[in-house]
């Protein structure tokens, strides 16, 4: 893997060359959909001429394919937006090339985001970096992988319920999802509004502590941002952390709770307290999830019509128009969520489903907050297993979601939450382990990881 | 809580998603949706009286801004040159009436 201080004080034209190399040399893991590689040279030119300079000066990096970018289509992996050419950028991609970073390329995700596996692709799956039989995760595989292949030393993602955190478990790379609303969300594909966030995968915590600091902060064009809170330089190291009891039991793979205990145990001898916390609510945190985040999905992929963009279906009569684009643009797994959403919202059921999730979501909330009266941090797992064989959960989508059961509640409640690796299975599959903390502690967090590097 | 989903439920939504699906793809959808809104139906366990529902986690206000016309890079011309269809600086739909 590569860290981005390897990159800085060299020549941006080679190191945009020489990652557009690796990126080529990879390809059969189909973690990258496009490169940029004109707007990047155009780009690391002007870094060595000294007109952009900045804390990534020449650092080559990939975003995920649902974040609006020049230089590239933005297809969100599906084929309603295959020939999408952005007419903006969003706000993280902006701040990132105002310190000198250059997107190379576009990774691969599962289309529009929906997805834990990145199978859900128009454009085919990405391949696990540590086994290419396995699935990289998702849905931001495509930025996992090249991170873990050292293609570039950090991409950004997406996470709604875990897109970040278990594909950076899967690829043994560190992720980190953010307080929701600590990073602008203008300028990338909306998926569920109540729960998208942006974030970063990297080699080290420093690296993805770094790259936070400069998307992090209040957007005018992003009216559900926080103002800048995050500075890892004036921090009082937690000390009481709680190992989550409903992530350990024996249902969770015991490669998976070993290196979990193993890490618990590592924090201890650095002075750490270590105790198990119990969340009964956690239970039902995926009944929540595939309940409001589908109804936000009905309600955000709406737009996709076929009339101002992207995909239009031949037709003479408009609400063929609308459908029939709609069936051509999205794959199975769009079709079921706008499905699920519109049921959990239809008269009738809307009390009975959507409501009453909201309502226990007030409850999983109110349970967070009281275990963090007793903890600086929670930790546990990020997802059950390590990364499952390619095609295993595909045709049971049920199961497929039981993939992100860990990684939910933290994004229901807002909560800032990273994956860190944390070893290797029995068959040398990467582990990570999760570290989730109150609003707004996302400096904490990692800070906690950086500590445990190297250990 | 019913969950059984029939081929007349998922046509039902698939209008109201404005989805026209494929034969194949209706009946894989009712066995799905069964199978989803059965698992999420274990909230019915849960007792929620009296609970305020959370729809979005920090306490959002709204945000007032000057009503002022601020050039963006995505202007009229870059926004028509993405839509499959135009005319006249206007985006073409098939009749609608």
């Amino acid at each position: 893997m590569a860290k981005i201080s390897e990159y800085l004080g060299g020549s941006a034209v080679d190191n945009v060359k020489k990652a557009i190399v690796a990126a080529k040399s990879v390809s059969k893991y189909n973690s990258l959909l496009e490169l940029c590689e004109e707007r990047a040279l155009d780009l690391a030119a002007k870094v060595d001429a000294g007109e952009i300079k900045g804390r990534l000066a020449g650092v080559p990096f990939v975003a995920k394919d649902n974040f609006l970018t020049f230089g590239s289509k933005t297809t969100a992996a599906s084929h309603f937006l295959e020939n999408f050419e952005a007419p903006l950028q969003a706000t993280a991609i902006e701040k990132l090339e105002a310190e000198g970073a250059i997107c190379i390329g576009k990774s691969n995700l599962d289309a529009f985001a929906h997805g834990g596996s990145t199978e859900n692709s128009a454009f085919g799956p990405t391949l696990n970096a540590a086994d290419e039989t396995r699935v990289a995760g998702g849905s931001s595989g495509g930025s996992a992988v090249a991170t873990a292949l050292g293609v570039v030393p950090f991409a950004l993602g997406t996470d709604t319920g875990g897109s970040i955190r278990q594909p950076a478990s899967f690829n043994g790379v560190v992720g980190v999802k953010p307080t929701y609303g600590m990073v602008s969300r203008y300028g990338v594909v909306a998926m569920a509004s109540s729960t998208d966030t942006i974030g970063c995968f990297a080699s080290c915590a420093e690296d993805a502590e770094l790259v936070m600091d400069i998307i992090a902060g209040h957007d005018d064009l992003d009216m559900t941002t926080l103002p800048d809170y995050f500075d890892p330089t004036t921090l009082d190291m937690p000390k009481r952390v709680g190992i989550i009891k409903e992530f350990m039991s024996d249902d969770v793979d015991e490669d998976v709770r070993n290196a979990t205990r193993t890490y618990a145990t590592k924090l201890e001898a650095s002075g750490f307290t270590v105790s198990e916390v119990s969340l009964p609510m956690l239970k039902y945190t995926l009944a929540m999830y595939y309940i409001i985040v589908p109804a936000e999905i009905s309600s955000n992929l709406a737009r996709y019509d076929g009339v101002r963009y992207g995909v239009r279906a031949e037709t003479n009569d408009l609400n063929e128009l609308y459908g029939k684009s709609r069936d051509q643009g999205f794959e199975a797994e769009n079709k079921r969520r706008i499905m699920i959403g519109s049921y959990v919202l239809s008269s009738g059921f809307f009390d009975a489903y959507y409501l009453k999730a909201q309502k226990a979501r007030t409850l999983l909330i109110n349970e967070f907050n009281k275990a963090f009266e007793d903890y600086d941090i929670l930790m546990g797992p990020v997802s059950p297993t390590p990364a499952f064989k390619l095609g295993a959960n595909s045709s049971d989508p049920m199961k497929m979601y039981l993939a992100d059961i860990m990684t939910v509640g933290a994004s229901l409640a807002g909560l800032p939450a990273i994956s860190v690796p944390a070893g290797v299975s029995a068959d040398s599959l990467p582990i990570g382990v999760q570290l989730i903390g109150q609003r707004r502690s996302d400096a904490l967090l990692l800070a906690v990881a950086k500590s445990q590097e190297g250990k | 809580m019913a969950t059984t989903i029939s081929r007349d439920d998922v046509l039902h939504l698939a209008e109201l998603s404005n989805l026209i699906l494929t034969d194949a793809e209706i009946d894989s959808m009712s066995k799905d949706l069964e199978s989803i809104l059965g698992y999420v139906a274990q909230l019915d366990e849960l007792d929620t009286d009296g609970v305020e529902p959370t729809y979005q986690v920090i306490d959002l206000e709204n945000v007032w801004r000057e009503d002022k016309v601020v050039p963006h890079v995505a202007d009229k011309d870059n926004l028509l040159a993405i839509a499959p269809d135009t005319e006249n600086g206007q985006i073409k739909v098939p009749k609608v009436l």
